[in-house]
């Protein structure tokens, strides 16, 4: 059995927050994570959103990260390189009605400490929004809201912690988590093949671990139960969204919410970092805590009930995907960010729901705290605080393209017509820090395929890239991991021959 | 310093390859062809089958080998073109006389071109599953039929082997026999549309002689399967093409390939000001098969979907020769742009109802018009037993008899200049089916 200091489970946003925050002091930390990449549960299907913070509760957990974490945010995204655009939230009241609704949340947002935040006339939105439907009476105007890449968010932290000397490990599932009698917890995973382990089979792992962080997500109540008696209870709230083309994107500059409602911020209709306009999310309670499929019922009421915000979505002809994610909604309602009461030396991370995206960088530094104070962490003297990201082709001015392909030739090898991404960039994105394995993981740090065509001309072309600098078969390449193959054999084998052992392939005479 | 070029041509497949060609034969040689992969050819790379060429070269010739028709041209005529390069602006000079054109490739890095005439020529690409926001999970297994061709033709290697197909587009026919011959086993091709989205002759060699069942009227309205796909569920749908409750139908499958429509790649276009049809997503033309901007010419499948690259060759190839003929006007100084007014004047608007979906091209000046004028047009439903009538406003031109006429079969007529004239310059050139004229 291997011995660790900090084992934390999960590198979704949270735990790559947590593990960034944790890479600035003296400690040895391990990051468990499942899936074959970082950002492969609720952090990769949100909204995107930096809340301003009007929504919470006064009091809550969620309103004292959400405001620490949307000041974090504008810094943060300088020093990590990834994008965030202030681009401003609408509330949008419908009803007169409800006028006494807006008026609370700005009553609670003021009292949360969130700046700026005014209430407009309907027809002072539509000066600033011109789009924004007719029959909107009024609106809370929150200029702190913000977007941001979600993607690269969780990429760049999880990125830097790595850089600092923070251990990845991927599919690695952990199936237990069990208190040892002198102290710490010993920890039960199994490691599945992959390209990252070059694994033939699944192997199992036993780490002893003093101190364990539970940032698992949906899955965060199972860690939870098993090491303590007072149980929580987490609830999959699915949410769909559309994504529609660039070429509507600049429908509408601010964020466009709805009043909200019991289960959430309702349909919001926004930009993204990217320039795509997005309309979403539903909000739907399930039992299955790894089904992401969209409905039909689903898809058709993002569109309707966003379609109320503005004067006329034009989701006709311009949606180019769809989604589903998951919210780890706990039954309590607030973020659980605490060391267990009847488990020392384990630190819950769990329930983090929206506004949990904007709140990660602020629940790192909480989080590392609480371990201080368990552990006594020095801090580092050679903490490297910036990251670079990779850089952007279709961004670039023409000088700027001159110059980074004068760097390297592959920068002017388009690969992904549609968003003009080039060679060089998707092999940056697979020798990162944490480099991507699959073709999901290089459209999350790149956005090759990420277009209206959504892939159709460059698979191909990515998943050869992705075999030769992995050094792999290019029938080893997967979707998002696991068995997601992309390819099964060779023209005029047997049908059924096909095995999705990663390790196959080569050897075909 | 930028690079002047009298004809710039934006893809190299067939309608490019085709519009060098009749460019050059017409006296242009200050050409350019920019593509975008690492050879000629475009699409016709990857379509390995025969039934290519039958109108052009009076021969069943595979992609390859029609492209290679095109290329041997090209090269003997020393026509220039530069390979793995794609254009990443276009826009007009200050002056909006000069088509500037920026280019990118990793031996030249960022090249700027002056053009005097552009050829647009990019072609299309499929509709994903995106665009078709299919409800299910999001597993690997689920390809455009191009994808898949690609794999299957070009890489050797299968992209599945229990395999659904949606969308009766020929890409998809073409794929079924194509999976069928490799190995893999067919399940079925399920058309929303009442009508198959093919030519005919592919659904009898691609999918009957196999024993391929076509569900018209049916489509895909779930995706199963977490990391690979497992399955989908398909339903019957009615008259306004929504799935009706209680007809779902799962069957097992690890492939699902879509063939739902072709959409011309007009971005590039959009950037620099085309007008463009709603209907084609391509250019509005006129008989020169010019867009609304002076010497930017369109053709091929970016222009609109054909069924048959026969006929992209012959329309790049006119477009091409429009091309050069703009390049010999302007060197003349004839060809001073009119302005809209003075443009419009004179201008015949070809008009489509009656099921007729849209004319290419849509507009024709006399003064520019040869004899003939191949006019291409598709409808918009199944039609059995009835006349093609074109009127030059009130006056009937033709009616030609039509025994069958389907969405996915491109129809066309030539129109005789002297026939259009024949009482002077009508404003508008109607063409609309009627019923059989006893």
């Amino acid at each position: 059995m291997q011995s660790r200091q900090i084992v934390i489970i999960g590198a979704g946003v949270v735990g790559a927050s947590i593990a960034r925050e944790l890479s600035k002091r003296e400690a040895d930390v391990l990051v468990l994570e499942r899936a074959t990449d970082v950002c492969e549960g609720t952090s990769k299907a949100n909204s995107g959103i930096v809340h301003s913070g009007y929504d919470a509760k006064p009091g809550t957990m969620k309103a004292k990260f959400n405001i620490e974490g949307s000041r974090l945010m504008p810094e943060l995204s300088k020093e990590l390189d990834f994008p965030f655009k202030n681009n401003g939230s609408l509330i949008l009241c419908f009803d007169e009605a409800d006028r006494n609704k807006l008026n609370e949340l700005l009553e609670r947002g003021n009292k949360n400490g969130v700046e700026g935040l005014k209430i407009l006339s309907g027809d002072e939105v539509r000066a600033m929004e011109p789009n924004v439907s007719d029959s909107v009476v009024a609106a809370l105007y929150a200029p702190t809201g913000g977007i941001v890449d979600p993607f690269l968010l969780n990429v760049a932290m999880a990125e830097n912690a790595a850089v600092n000397g923070v251990e990845f490990s991927f599919d690695t599932e952990v199936t237990k988590v069990a208190k040892c009698s002198e102290g710490g917890y010993e920890i039960k995973a199994v490691r599945h093949p992959s390209i990252r382990n070059g694994q033939e089979e699944d192997a199992d792992c036993e780490i002893h671990a003093d101190i364990v962080i539970n940032a698992a997500g949906v899955y965060a109540d199972k860690f939870h139960n098993m090491v303590s008696e007072s149980k929580i209870h987490i609830t999959p709230r699915k949410g769909e969204y559309c994504l529609l083309d660039k070429k509507v994107g600049g429908y509408v500059s601010a964020t466009l919410f709805q009043l909200p409602t019991a289960k959430g911020k309702g349909v919001l209709v926004t930009p993204t970092v990217h320039g795509n306009l997005m309309v979403g999310p539903t909000a739907t309670d399930v039992e299955d805590h790894d089904m992401t499929d969209t409905s039909a019922e689903g898809l058709n009421s993002v569109i309707s009930t966003g379609g109320l915000s503005v004067k006329a979505l034009p989701s006709r002809g311009n949606i180019i995907t769809s989604f589903a994610g998951l919210r780890a909604h706990e039954d309590g309602g607030d973020f659980i960010i605490k060391e267990v009461n009847d488990a020392p030396g384990f630190i819950d991370a769990a329930g983090i729901e929206s506004p949990g995206l904007t709140a990660a960088p602020a629940i790192g530094k909480y989080v590392a705290e609480l371990t201080d104070g368990i552990l006594g962490l020095k801090m580092k003297r050679d903490f490297e605080s910036v990251r670079k990201g990779i850089p952007c082709i279709s961004l670039a001015d023409q000088a700027k393209r001159e110059e980074l392909i004068a760097k390297n030739p592959l920068y002017a090898k388009v690969i992904c017509r549609c968003e003009l991404v080039t060679e060089g960039e998707i092999v940056d994105a697979i020798h990162g820090p944490i480099g991507a394995v699959t073709l999901d993981g290089v459209k999350r740090r790149v956005r090759a395929g990420m277009g209206r065509c959504q892939a159709g001309f460059c698979t191909p072309k990515q998943v050869n890239i992705l075999a030769r600098e992995l050094g792999v078969d290019i029938s080893r390449i997967t979707k998002k991991g696991g068995d997601s193959v992309l390819l099964t054999g060779f023209p005029k084998e047997e049908p059924g021959a096909w095995v999705t052992s990663p390790k196959g392939g080569a050897d075909h005479e | 310093m930028n690079k002047h070029v009298s004809i710039l041509i934006i893809g190299g497949g067939p309608a490019g390859l085709a519009a060098g060609v009749a460019a050059h034969k017409a006296g242009v040689h200050d050409i350019l062809i920019v593509e975008r992969d690492i050879r000629l050819g475009g699409i016709l790379n990857q379509c390995i089958h025969n039934g290519f060429g039958l109108h052009t070269f009076k021969e069943e010739l595979t992609g390859p080998e029609y492209a290679d028709r095109y290329i041997k041209q090209v090269e003997e005529l020393k026509v220039p073109y530069r390979l793995a390069t794609i254009v990443t602006d276009l826009k007009l000079s200050d002056d909006g006389h000069t088509k500037i054109v920026t280019t990118m490739d990793e031996e030249g890095g960022l090249t700027v071109y002056e053009a005097d005439a552009v050829v647009l020529a990019m072609g299309c690409r499929e509709r994903a599953r995106g665009a078709l926001n299919i409800p299910g999970e999001r597993p690997a297994g689920i390809y455009t039929a191009g994808t898949a061709q690609y794999f299957v033709n070009l890489e050797g290697r299968m992209p599945g082997r229990e395999v659904v197909i949606l969308g009766s587009g020929d890409i998809g026919l073409i794929m079924a026999r194509r999976m069928t011959l490799e190995g893999a086993s067919v399940k079925l091709v399920a058309e929303l549309q009442p009508y198959s989205g093919g030519l005919k002759r592919n659904i009898v060699q691609c999918l009957d002689d196999y024993g391929i069942p076509l569900m018209l009227s049916h489509t895909v309205v779930k995706i199963h399967g977490e990391k690979r796909l497992t399955g989908v569920t398909i339903a019957e749908v009615d008259d306004h093409l929504s799935p009706i409750p209680g007809t779902e139908q799962y069957y097992d499958c690890d492939t699902l390939l879509l063939s739902c429509g072709l959409l011309p790649e007009n971005e590039l276009s959009g950037q620099l000001g085309v007008t463009l049809s709603p209907v084609t997503s391509g250019a509005v033309v006129n008989e020169s098969l010019e867009t609304s901007i002076p010497g930017v010419f369109s053709c091929g499948n970016v222009l609109h979907v054909h069924d048959l690259v026969d006929y992209v060759s012959e329309e790049a190839s006119a477009a091409g020769n429009h091309a050069a003929e703009y390049i010999k006007e302007i060197s003349e100084g004839v060809n001073v742009p009119d302005s809209d007014d003075k443009a419009a004047e004179g201008r015949v608007i070809v008009v489509t109802d009656g099921g007729v979906r849209y004319s290419v091209p849509s507009i024709l000046r006399p003064d520019h018009m040869a004899d003939l004028t191949t006019i291409r047009f598709r409808v918009g439903a199944v039609f059995k037993d009835v006349d093609v009538v074109t009127y030059a406003d009130d006056r009937e031109v033709m009616r030609i008899h039509k025994r069958v006429m389907a969405p996915g079969e491109m129809e066309q007529t030539v129109l005789r200049k002297t026939d259009l004239l024949k009482e002077g310059t009508p404003s508008t050139y109607r063409i609309t089916i009627e019923n059989k004229q006893s």
